[in-house]
């Protein structure tokens, strides 16, 4: 019975993130989830599991999900699905259908026993995760260092005129048109050869 | 309806509700919500098969993996959505197709 609460608990939470107007409260009903999850496993006894996932989903993720939200605003966006919600609803219900058919009934599993230490199948049996999980942080954060520095390019190519013409010297006399940051850089060597004519 | 059957209805209905924002959202940092969801409906799976058969830890070293993988993608999706609405001005997915050809 405490699983069946438990269970509708983060099914009642992750219907509340999803429906929720305000990104903030969809965050944070996304805690709820992770927290209740997080309380099931460890009833199940995968305790070290229940810990990180409070720890790394309803710490961790929440804090990136509160600062993302910060950063981009927390305007609520109430455009209509381009998927028909009667069309969405019915594949959801094949989608269960189908899940269910294929899990259900299970009374067919039988415990083979395990009595190796998650210490031992982590480091000895599933060593490969571990070099996967390795390289996945690897690429995530080179992935995030890319994206942020990504940014700056095109936003020095749509850079407001008053940020070059102060940059510029004032012997223009006002008749050209202010050019873009990174016009600025990339023609810095091709005035070279023009100022070595003068003085020939 | 044993423990496991529990679990595995409620499995269903939080990968369905996840499919369902996946589905229904515009916005940025909803779908990576909405993805959130999915994988929590399937690390809640994963521990509950490894239990069932008795192989709790072979369940938790699995779901290790999945948060790792899952808080990657957040991190990700959320530097995406972050610099998506810094340049176009706007979390709506329809406005990321700039790389339509």
């Amino acid at each position: 019975m405490l699983y069946a609460f438990l269970v509708a608990g983060a099914a009642v939470c992750a219907l509340m993130a999803v429906r929720a107007q305000k990104l903030l409260s969809s965050a944070l009903w996304l805690a709820g989830i992770s927290a209740l999850v997080a309380l099931t496993l460890y009833q199940l006894g995968a305790h070290q599991v229940a810990v990180i996932e409070l720890s790394v989903g309803a710490g961790l993720v929440t804090v990136l999900f509160v600062f993302a939200i910060s950063i981009a605003g927390d305007d609520a966006m109430s455009a209509t699905p381009r998927i028909p919600v009667r069309l969405v609803i019915g594949l959801l219900l094949i989608f269960a259908a189908l899940l269910g058919w294929m899990m259900l009934p299970l009374d067919g599993i039988k415990a083979t026993g395990g009595g190796e230490t998650l210490s031992a199948v982590l480091w000895e049996d599933r060593a490969l995760d571990i070099l996967v999980q390795i390289v996945l942080i690897f690429t995530g954060v080179m992935g995030v260092l890319g994206l942020l520095s990504e940014a700056a390019v095109p936003a020095l190519g749509r850079m407001p005129a008053a940020h070059t013409t102060e940059s510029r010297p004032a012997h223009n006399n006002g008749h050209s048109t202010p050019q873009p940051a990174r016009a600025l850089d990339l023609g810095a060597p091709e005035a070279q050869p023009e100022v070595a004519d003068v003085h020939a | 309806m044993s423990t496991l059957e529990i679990l595995m209805a409620g499995v269903i209905a939080i990968i369905g509700i996840g499919l369902y924002g996946l589905l229904i959202t515009r916005n940025l940092i909803k779908v990576v919500v909405a993805l959130q969801i999915l994988v929590k409906g399937a690390l809640l799976a994963l521990v509950a098969a490894g239990e069932a058969s008795g192989q709790v830890n072979l369940g938790q070293s699995l779901a290790i993996t999945v948060i790792v993988a899952d808080t990657v993608v957040a991190v990700v999706g959320l530097a995406l959505a972050v610099q998506a609405k810094r340049l176009l001005g706007t979390l709506d997915v329809d406005a990321l197709s700039t790389l339509k050809g």
